[in-house]
């Protein structure tokens, strides 16, 4: 007979895979590819809007104008067409950056990889908001780094909080090699930072040498309200990287996103992503480039317009339902973007709660993926885009019944909404 | 040849692992060969599927509910299709931990001591019952759900003050629960081959021992991920005779039980060498990580001839209990 381990391979892996581990969340989240399962888990954007006469143009265009750049690798940085279009894309977000400060990268996901495999060395310190994307989670995972989380409140990132901990930081003799932030309709937060609290965090950069990463992928997806300006466009001492996606504005299919940055920064990303990838798909970045500079522009922004109609009455859908339905949440009603961030009274569990509503055939996010301290878990991340308004209702409807149920099992067991 | 439907996913808690079963026996019936194997995610549409799909035997690959607690075994009878794995009746109560326990503790297989509770009883005659009885059992204690599989909701409670919100938990994913004596020890898993039909003997592998790398507990997270428990088979530093008292112990427990096909037994071996029986998989993992992998591993039985011993039981067992090779038919 002979001895057997679980993985007969498992004494040859570097250290990094053991840090990045897979979740009751994950696994029960198979359960949400059922069709009957209303979920408000995911960020899908809505792509069966798009229209499909117009994807064929666009994909028979590049066939028969473009086929052989289609089909060859293509430079790291990205094929200059598609470098124009992110161009004209940052100016309608108030900025301007010069092409030669940007590459073009397989979705905005392999930024926060290559940026995190740049910066970072086991046991560093990055700064992230508490909730986190949760999809950098893994990329933070893998080069083993220290997450410092700040948390976020309804006006967004707090500069003050941030100094604090740079304070904190620095008397541990420790200097923290980023700040990840998503200014604008966070994920999963849903807020937005206030211009002002932008204002003293590029000022707070400039003063303390702190580099910050600042990912935009939602803010033309705006509802109501003004917009903000980003980060990179208040930066005067190139303390900013930016990170942009037509993820959101057009499709996660495509895998097309960017990094805008300074020159020295962007040579090390450049031999990062020559040896994950090469180069990003340029295939796709063809079909980014014809759809974002037909009618000069006009087709794209009429279509973010016409997303900002189909995201606007979900969204309305969504917070309405949780006034009438989970009056026990606290949640602040997002101007953008896709999520909302509900937190229920301490005594919930959300993970807990999320097997019994999947019961009820509907799902979110448990808090806890947004923290890597073990925090957030009375809280969860609720998606909008995906699903009609009667579905968003019925969806929350169904939750609301799954946390009155754990609210009566606790208070029968004693236990106030506190958990004491 | 013979059609044979997987019967994989489906929608309990374990609905992943459940499609990486399936997935692993697709592959070993095309590696046996002869056989045309269909992948049938189970939805609300089983009973039609089953009807009209001119399969000749089903492979059971759903973990939890949906698939060890009787249903998919009572709708296979109802179809008269032979299925693999232990009867309608024994694999519900087998899966039932509390009726499980009841049925080994009336054939004198050790068990650690329990209680159960419903969240329908708590929240009618509120906690007093629960603190009390728990008390009496003495701490530590652990809370698991009484349907649910792969410790999904199951927690230690080292006080009274954990208890509250470690049945929340467990009542998460099933409405009944369990609270049982924590046995402290070492953690086995014994995987048994049932006999074919009613021939023969079961055979029992050797125990693989079960050793988490970093949590105190061997919880969800750690069965399933690469590098976070080490399996070992068979296990290092036990003595002989309490691995053969084990394998004994886990061997009555499948027979008392009533498990065929194959199954596997958790069993604790306390500091003096007693093994307690915690729970007995009638329908368990078969992915590349699983124990019952491990298990096979280590006597260099591939999983093919263990799809085949199911499928050669599945069709001897149908034949006596009705199946679709029923010459009567």
């Amino acid at each position: 007979m002979r001895r057997t381990i679980l993985d007969p391979y498992e004494d040859r892996y570097a250290r990094r895979v053991f840090g990045m581990r897979s979740s009751v969340m994950r696994d029960l989240m198979a359960i949400t590819q059922r069709p009957e399962v209303i979920s408000l888990a995911g960020g899908l954007p809505d792509t069966g809007a798009f229209d499909r006469e117009v994807l064929a143009e666009l994909v028979s265009r590049i066939a028969l104008d473009d086929g052989p750049m289609a089909l060859q690798y293509g430079p790291t940085e990205g094929i200059r067409p598609v470098v124009d279009v992110i161009c004209d894309v940052m100016r309608a977000e108030g900025m301007d950056p010069d092409p030669a400060n940007i590459i073009v990268t397989t979705g905005g996901q392999q930024v926060l990889d290559l940026f995190a495999r740049t910066f970072l060395d086991p046991g560093d310190v990055v700064i992230a908001e508490g909730p986190t994307y949760p999809g950098v989670v893994p990329c933070f995972n893998a080069v083993q780094a220290d997450v410092r989380h700040v948390p976020l409140d309804a006006d967004g990132l707090d500069p003050e909080r941030v100094e604090a901990l740079l304070d904190e930081l620095t008397r541990e003799g420790i200097r923290a090699k980023y700040l990840y932030t998503i200014p604008t309709f966070q994920n999963p937060g849903g807020c937005t930072t206030t211009l002002a609290r932008r204002e003293r965090l590029v000022e707070l950069a400039a003063e303390r040498d702190l580099l910050i990463l600042e990912d935009n992928p939602y803010s033309l997806l705006r509802y109501e309200g003004e917009p903000v300006a980003t980060l990179r466009s208040l930066d005067q001492h190139e303390r900013v990287a930016y990170l942009g996606t037509f993820s959101k504005i057009f499709s996660p299919g495509v895998r097309v996103g960017w990094i805008e940055a300074p020159t020295p920064i962007l040579q090390r990303v450049n031999l990062m992503k020559q040896a994950a990838d090469l180069c990003s798909s340029p295939f796709m970045q063809l079909l980014v480039t014809r759809f974002f500079a037909s009618d000069d522009g006009g087709e794209w922004k009429a279509w973010v317009a016409r997303l900002n109609d189909i995201y606007r009455e979900r969204r309305d859908a969504m917070v309405e339902a949780i006034d009438e339905f989970m009056p026990m949440a606290e949640f602040t009603s997002p101007q953008g973007g896709l999520f909302l961030w509900a937190t229920l009274p301490e005594v919930i569990d959300t993970t807990d709660l999320l097997a019994r509503a999947l019961e009820k055939n509907v799902a979110f996010v448990p808090g806890a993926g947004a923290f890597l301290d073990g925090t957030g878990t009375s809280s969860m991340r609720l998606n909008f885009s995906a699903m009609p308004p009667d579905r968003i209702r019925e969806g929350i409807r169904r939750i609301g019944e799954a946390t009155n149920e754990v609210l009566d099992l606790a208070r029968s067991l004693g236990l106030d909404e506190g958990g004491a | 040849m013979a059609r044979v439907a997987i019967l994989c996913g489906g929608r309990s808690h374990e609905r992943a692992v459940s499609l990486r079963t399936g997935a692993r026996v697709e592959q070993a019936l095309h590696a046996i060969g002869g056989h045309e194997a269909v992948l049938v995610d189970v939805d609300e549409h089983l009973p039609e599927t089953l009807r009209t799909g001119e399969f000749d035997v089903a492979f059971i690959a759903l973990h939890g509910r949906g698939g060890e607690d009787d249903q998919v075994q009572a709708l296979c009878e109802l179809t008269r299709l032979p299925y693999t794995g232990t009867r309608n009746g024994p694999c519900g109560a087998a899966f039932h931990k509390a009726r499980a326990k009841r049925l080994l503790l009336a054939a004198g297989v050790p068990t650690p001591a329990f209680i159960t509770f419903s969240e329908h009883a708590i929240e009618q005659f509120g906690a007093g019952d629960v603190r009390e009885e728990a008390d009496e059992l003495g701490y530590p204690l652990v809370v698991k759900p009484a349907r649910a599989g792969s410790s999904l909701g199951t927690r230690f409670v080292d006080d009274a003050a954990d208890l509250p919100r470690a049945l929340i938990s467990a009542m998460s994913y099933d409405s009944q629960v369990l609270v049982e004596r924590h046995v402290r020890g070492r953690e086995l898993s014994v995987t048994i081959l049932g006999a074919i039909g009613d021939e023969g003997e079961p055979r029992v592998l050797p125990a693989v021992e079960i050793v988490p790398r970093h949590a105190d507990w061997f919880d969800y997270e750690s069965r399933y991920s690469h590098g976070e428990t080490e399996f070992t088979c068979p296990p290092i530093g036990f003595d002989e005779a309490v691995l053969a008292r084990a394998q004994d112990t886990a061997r009555a427990a499948f027979e008392a039980l009533d498990i065929s096909g194959y199954g596997r037994v958790d069993l604790i071996v306390d500091e003096a060498g007693d093994p307690w029986v915690l729970e007995v998989s009638p329908v368990p993992g078969l992915t590349e990580t699983s124990l019952v992998s491990v298990a096979l591993d280590a006597v260099g039985i591939p999983l093919e001839d263990l799809v085949t011993h199911l499928l050669a039981d599945a069709v001897a067992q149908g034949a006596t209990t009705g199946g679709a090779s029923d010459t009567e038919e």
